[in-house]
């Protein structure tokens, strides 16, 4: 696909109130550190923004306190070309995020499909786009059922399982770094579930492999219509996996700390939600 | 009918070769009015098959009269040899088995007969007795025949009429038995399908054609035309003069050249069959003979899809493809999401419409086009919008990116058939350019790319993939699906032949050469490939061919109603159906695994029992009874039967189950001391457990063991169970060579044996076998005194069993000394006996790889070690050798004691329970006296293998200790089986069987080494007791340490399960001796 990785839009939502406080307090984020969090979400919008040209849509923060993941409004949301589905978090309380994600992707004149089915749960952070097909990682969060609903909407794809232990999501280990190449972390569950797909898929990829699983969630983007940029964890926290990086030819790369985060399980792409909206057929 | 049907197939054979020559003449001989016969065919398919025969035969001879026919049997068959052909057609495939079974019938007759009891009518034993084993030569034709599947029938038929005498009834006979085979329906097929009255009806008809034929051959040169109709790809229909005899491509080439089209290997005709499938035409053989009853009427399709379109020389071939494609789309069978739906039709206006003229093109004129399943008005609007971007676009250019586009599609090109996995989970396997994706639901949740494919097999209703050991696997596996029925299975394998030669390979495989061991189908793709193709378009010459784009408009309005092309669209939803009705074959209540297995049982108690009552008898003591119905169904029954067991069982309260354990037992030690050549099998680790450990996980297995001895009952069947038993018990993995292998042997055994050892070793398998065996132990004794059913099946086995397999099938045979054969059986034989069996339709083999070797691999026995290691509170651990080298006493290790004496101990006291038990199981079951010791029966043959089993148990009591060694002048094979029991109060099978709680069976397969683990959980008094059971199956050719492996499995099982303890260990070496002699 020629438009992969070129997009337009981009949404990311603010940090709940007294997330920081909260956390400091009750443990709840593992120490979280707010200030952090905040600075880090500021440079990563900026990134988005300027870096990668993008529209940035800021959603308002979610009102229930105490969940700072709401600020991960990929799992709320599949976004491939002029389709959207929303899905279902296994987290009931998780689940009023989407509504609100909903109404700006309409606004977006995006084909917006919905998982309706009550025994389905879908987050967004286990359906992995190469470009070609899917892959959807059954996990803690995500069943067969909401898969299915991946299948139905973006039936142009061929949408492969692989089944993913906890407390992972698929992304957690891995990501695109280009139009055919494929982050994967080094970790056994990460080699073993890029076996799986390698076994699963028709096409060929290239294989990146990193030493920390957490440095294989990027950001692959195209900028204007050569530039490859890569937005990646930094060098402080993941100094050998950005080394394998720097060996990208003729790439942008981009570092973002993401500690906060990351604490909270989430990862670089689970802060945003890609869009192009010029989609070319 | 179909029961005829199933007796019959196999009788062709010498008539064929015999007169094949003459058969070209004959075809032109052929008179007979085309216009009756295809009437009679479309009348066919409707009607009821009682009906529809004798509606065929009035509408083509008005002179003879039906009735008689039909009514008086004997006295038409007289007449056909009189008269000539008219009165044999008529008459009712059974009527035909009567005279077979006749003494004056031929070595062909014989065969005959062992079909028959296949089929319904029961022949006494001794009728085949007189046959002994088929001559080589004789299988061999029998495989070619299934090979040509539909071929000759015809011509056999003609022939056969023509050739007057005493020969015509056998001839006949044999015809339509071809003709069931042509069908597709193999006795096994028709055994399971018996049930069906779809299948009934389209072999019926054709019977009654074939039958109508040679009336017709005696009418000098008419040459007989059929009215072909030919639903094109742009919904257009055209009628096609076709000789009556001619083969698809006379009829494809016709089609290509109306439509011009050259780069023609892409596309094929399609026909529906009886039961409304839809079936590639094989050009390479005569269309009547594929199509049957069926109307003359076909479609052309793309059949390979070509992965890049844009390599296809011709624009007139990209057409042809895009019209497919918009076919596909429409019906629902190419998913594609909204934009795609747009873009494609957006292409598909430009190319038959030409650049938007806002003129031209009103509002709504994409509206008179149909483009989606479902055509939204802001799809048209899309559509319209984006036609409006193609100005300039020529139609070609269109097509062009039409295709370029749906060529990306995830459905494009994949040919999808509805399966279950070995969970019996729904599936759907889907075939394509690249390999075989398997989906669930709409996920795909695996891939077989064709370098990955080893081997491709199908039996009965399952379809396996052989799968090359990836990176970090030493081990191949074996991957078993469950398909709605055998046709189904048989169309998947083809499918996947021809995908596989068409994409992957330069060119053809040449038709396998009969080669005794191979399966039975000889199918393989006989057209160009896609290499072969590409550079025979290079050297298209010719200015680009006008044509004219039909409009989508005919399209749309066809597919008002419903999508023009009904085969598309019917194909999945049929399929889907047939699953669901999935006939009640046995095979599939089979597949269904354990966890479910109590339902399905129960599913089938209710709708089969009506039927199956009235056989039950038989089914036990088949020898006996016989009766008109086919042996097939009562195979059936037996199944059922089994299952209806099983469902009790699970009711029935612990002592019951007891009392079924120790039949179990019982049967497991006959197993054990008659086997001579066992591969050791769960079952056999199942028998030589203590009865109390038996539970009812155990009921399981019992089934499926039951099935195995059915198998060995009814042959059709046997292939089916093996492969339903191999799912059964071994889950997906699960090779087939164990299941069928072993069912294979037990039939070799008999056959060998004079046929009382036959009968010993069916029902061995078998639930109600102790008793049976007990039975056929006497009737062994007795010498054939009681004609078995079962036997008879031994006959034909022996007789298809390819020469090369004889050996080995001699091996097993004479090596089984006593009882009832054990299920351990030398895989290599048996599977090649089973696969004789079982002939094209019922199983074949494809090695994507074509690698000789795994042929002859079959052929040859190989080594194979089987350890099993079993845990448990209670464990037991069963280590089987097939090794050729000379046999070692391993177990040297191993307490002393022969576990035979344990088993016997146990089983006496099985046998007590056993009587009771069986007759509350089974109700009609008739027993026998369940005592009857094992004896050791010597074989009237000259004893091939040598045999020898030891058997070493700690416990309990030794009543009797039969250890049967035939050592016979050719020494083939050696076996050695060798059993360690820890002591436990096994024996007594105390016999709280438990409440079963879970079972797991988990296969896994290497290159050399074949691991099936098997746990079951079993509540016992309040006590939650999990058993763990590993077979190993080690094979080589080279000398394998034994102590080393058990050692070495022994360790692993501990290392595993550090809380358990070993309880059994049970080696069972099996071993070719080279002529120099090992031992």
């Amino acid at each position: 696909m020629a438009s992969f990785g070129k997009y337009t839009h981009a949404i990311v939502r603010g940090i709940p109130a007294g997330v920081g406080v909260k956390d400091g307090e009750e443990s709840e984020g593992c120490g979280l550190d707010a200030a952090k969090l905040h600075r880090q979400l500021g440079v990563y919008t900026g990134i988005l923004r300027q870096k990668l040209g993008l529209q940035v849509i800021e959603l308002p923060a979610s009102e229930q306190p105490g969940l700072p993941l709401s600020l991960c409004v990929e799992d709320a949301v599949v976004v491939q070309g002029d389709t959207a589905l929303l899905t279902r978090p296994a987290d009931p309380d998780r689940r009023k995020e989407v509504a609100t994600v909903k109404k700006v992707l309409e606004e977006l004149k995006l084909r917006v499909f919905e998982v309706t089915d009550e025994k389905a749960t879908l987050d967004g952070s286990d359906v992995f786009f190469t470009g070609r097909e899917f892959f959807v990682g059954i996990s803690k969060w995500t069943n067969h059922k909401g898969a299915e609903y991946v299948a139905e909407a973006f039936k142009d794809f061929t949408v492969s399982v692989v089944h993913i232990p906890e407390p992972h999501h698929l992304k957690s280990f891995c990501s695109m770094g280009g139009p055919s190449t494929i982050i994967i972390g080094n970790s056994e569950v990460a080699q073993k579930v890029i076996k799986a797909m390698e076994q699963l898929t028709d096409y060929q990829y290239d294989k990146l492999s990193v030493p920390d699983d957490a440095a294989a969630n990027c950001i692959y983007a195209r900028v204007g219509n050569k530039c490859n940029a890569l937005v990646h964890r930094t060098a402080d926290e993941f100094p050998e996996s950005s080394k394998v990086f720097k060996k990208l030819p003729d790439y942008t790369l981009i570092p973002a700390s993401c500690t906060e985060v990351a604490k909270l399980g989430a990862s670089l792409s689970s802060c945003s939600i890609l869009i192009n909206k010029k989609f070319e057929y | 009918m179909t029961t005829k049907g199933g007796s019959l197939t196999e009788v062709k054979e010498e008539p064929e070769q015999i007169e094949e020559d003459h058969v070209e003449a004959s075809d032109s001989q052929e008179p007979v009015n085309i216009s009756q016969e295809q009437e009679n065919d479309v009348k066919d398919d409707g009607q009821p098959e009682s009906i529809e025969q004798p509606l065929k035969e009035q509408e083509i001879n008005s002179p003879a009269p039906n009735a008689s026919a039909q009514a008086s049997p004997s006295s038409s068959e007289r007449k056909e040899q009189t008269v000539g052909k008219g009165l044999s057609r008529f008459l009712p495939g059974w009527l035909k088995k009567q005279k077979s079974l006749s003494p004056l019938e031929t070595t062909e007759d014989k065969e005959a007969e062992k079909d028959i009891p296949q089929a319904e009518d029961m022949h006494p034993v001794e009728e085949e007795q007189p046959e002994p084993v088929c001559t080589s030569s004789e299988l061999e034709v029998k495989k070619e025949e299934k090979v040509d599947e539909e071929t000759k029938i015809d011509e056999r038929v003609e022939q056969l009429s023509v050739n007057s005498g005493e020969l015509q009834p056998v001839e006949e006979e044999k015809i339509v038995e071809s003709l069931e085979k042509d069908v597709g329906m193999n006795n096994a097929d028709v055994i399971t399908e018996e049930k069906k009255e779809e299948s009934n009806k389209g072999e019926d008809p054709q019977k009654a054609e074939d039958t109508s034929k040679r009336s017709p051959l005696k009418i000098p040169k008419k040459i007989k035309v059929m009215q072909s109709k030919v639903l094109m790809l742009d919904g257009s229909e055209s009628s096609y003069e076709i000789e009556k005899r001619a083969k698809g491509q006379v009829l494809f080439d016709k089609v290509c050249e109306q439509i011009n089209l050259l780069e023609r290997d892409y596309f094929g005709l399609a026909f529906r069959d009886a039961a409304d499938e839809k079936n590639w035409l094989d050009p390479a053989k005569e269309i009547k003979k594929q199509i049957r009853n069926c109307p003359w009427q076909f479609s052309f399709n793309v059949k390979f899809y070509p992965p890049d379109p844009s390599q296809l020389t011709e624009d007139i071939t990209r057409y042809y493809l895009c019209l497919q494609l918009r076919q596909d789309i429409v019906s629902g069978r190419l998913p594609c999401s909204f934009v795609t739906h747009a873009l494609l039709g957006s292409c598909t206006l430009q190319a038959e419409l030409g650049d938007y003229d806002a003129d031209e093109h009103k509002t709504g004129y994409v509206s008179e086009l149909q483009f989606a399943p479902r055509q939204t008005k802001e799809l048209e609007e899309k559509i319209c919008e984006l036609h409006k971007t193609h100005r300039g676009l020529t139609p070609a250019q269109a097509d062009a990116q039409f295709l370029e586009n749906a060529k990306m599609l995830s459905m494009y090109g994949v040919d999808l058939h509805h399966a279950k996995d070995s969970e019996g989970v729904d599936i759907m396997l889907g075939i394509c350019a690249n390999g075989l994706l398997i989906y669930k639901d709409r996920l795909r949740i695996n891939r077989f790319a064709w370098p990955k494919i080893l081997k491709i097999s199908y039996k009965r209703s399952n379809f396996y993939i052989k799968i090359r050991p990836g990176e970090t696997e030493q081990f191949e596996s074996t991957i078993g699906f469950k398909l709605p029925n055998h046709r189904a299975a048989k169309r998947l394998w083809k499918v996947c032949v021809e995908h596989h030669t068409f994409f992957r390979l330069l060119s053809p495989e040449q038709t396998p050469k009969s080669k005794f061991l191979t399966l039975g189908s000889k199918f393989r793709y006989s057209g160009r490939t896609q290499a072969q193709t590409r550079e025979a378009s290079t050297l298209i010459d010719r200015p680009a061919p006008y044509f004219e784009r039909t409009s989508s408009k005919r399209l749309s309005r066809s597919l008002d109603g419903g999508p023009v092309d009904g085969i598309n669209e019917v194909g999945l939803l049929q399929d889907s159906s047939s699953l669901d009705v999935p006939q009640s074959s046995t095979a599939e209540v089979t597949a269904s695994k354990v966890g479910v297995i109590k339902v399905e049982a129960t599913d089938e108690k209710i709708e089969v029992k009506g039927k199956t009552t009235p056989s039950k008898e038989s089914q036990l003591e088949m020898p006996m009874e016989m009766k008109n119905k086919s042996l097939s169904i009562e195979g059936e029954n037996i199944y059922i039967r089994h299952s209806n067991l099983m469902l009790e069982d699970l009711d029935k309260t612990q002592e019951d189950l007891l009392k079924h354990q120790a039949s179990i037992s019982e049967l497991k030690r006959s197993f054990m001391e008659s086997t001579p050549e066992p591969c050791p099998n769960e079952w056999e680790n199942r028998l030589t457990k203590p009865l109390s450990l038996q539970t009812e996980g155990s009921l399981e297995e019992e089934i499926t063991s039951l099935l195995l001895s059915k198998e060995s009952f009814s042959p059709g069947l046997m292939t089916s169970f093996s492969s339903a038993i191999s799912q059964a018990s071994e889950g997906d993995g699960f090779k087939e060579k164990a299941a069928a292998e072993s069912v294979s042997l037990i039939c070799s055994k008999q056959l060998s044996e004079d046929h009382a050892s036959r009968a010993e070793g069916f029902p061995a398998g078998a639930g109600d076998i102790g008793k049976s065996s007990d039975e056929k132990q006497k009737s062994e004794t007795e010498e054939q005194a009681e004609v078995v059913v079962e036997e008879t099946i031994v006959i034909e086995e022996v007789k298809r069993a390819p020469s090369h397999s004889k050996v080995k099938l001699e091996k097993a045979v004479e090596s089984s000394t006593v009882v009832p054969a054990s299920k351990v059986s030398s895989k290599e034989g048996h599977a090649s006996s089973s696969d004789s069996h079982s002939e094209s339709e019922e199983e074949a083999e494809y090695h994507p790889q074509i690698k000789e070797g795994e042929n002859i691999k079959r052929e040859k026995n190989e080594f194979k070690t089987f350890t099993t290691v079993g845990m448990e509170s209670k464990v037991s651990v069963t280590e089987f050798d097939k090794v050729r080298f000379p046999m070692v006493h391993k177990m040297q290790d191993v307490p002393e004691e022969s576990l035979q004496e344990l088993q016997n101990g146990e089983l006496q006291e099985a046998k007590q329970k056993q009587e009771d038990t069986r007759p509350k199981l089974n109700g009609d079951v008739s027993y026998v006296d369940s005592d009857a010791v094992p004896e050791v029966v010597c074989c009237s043959e000259p004893p091939v293998v040598k045999t020898e089993m030891v058997t070493i148990s700690d416990t309990v009591s030794p009543d009797k200790t039969e250890i049967s060694t035939k050592e016979v002048p050719i020494v083939q094979t050696e076996t050695k089986t060798i059993t360690y029991e820890a002591a436990q109060g096994d024996g007594s099978g105390d016999n709280d069987p438990g409440v079963l709680m879970s079972a797991q069976t988990i296969t896994s397969e290497s290159i050399c080494t074949t691991m099936t683990t098997q746990i079951t959980k079993t509540v016992k008094g309040g006590v939650s007791e999990t058993r763990i059971e590993k077979r190993i199956v080690i094979t080589g050719d080279t000398d394998i340490d034994h102590d080393q492996a058990l050692a070495q499995a022994i360790k692993e099982a501990k290392e595993q399960h550090p809380d358990m303890s070993v309880t059994r260990v049970v080696v069972h070496k099996e071993t070719e001796l080279t002529e120099d002699g090992d031992e």
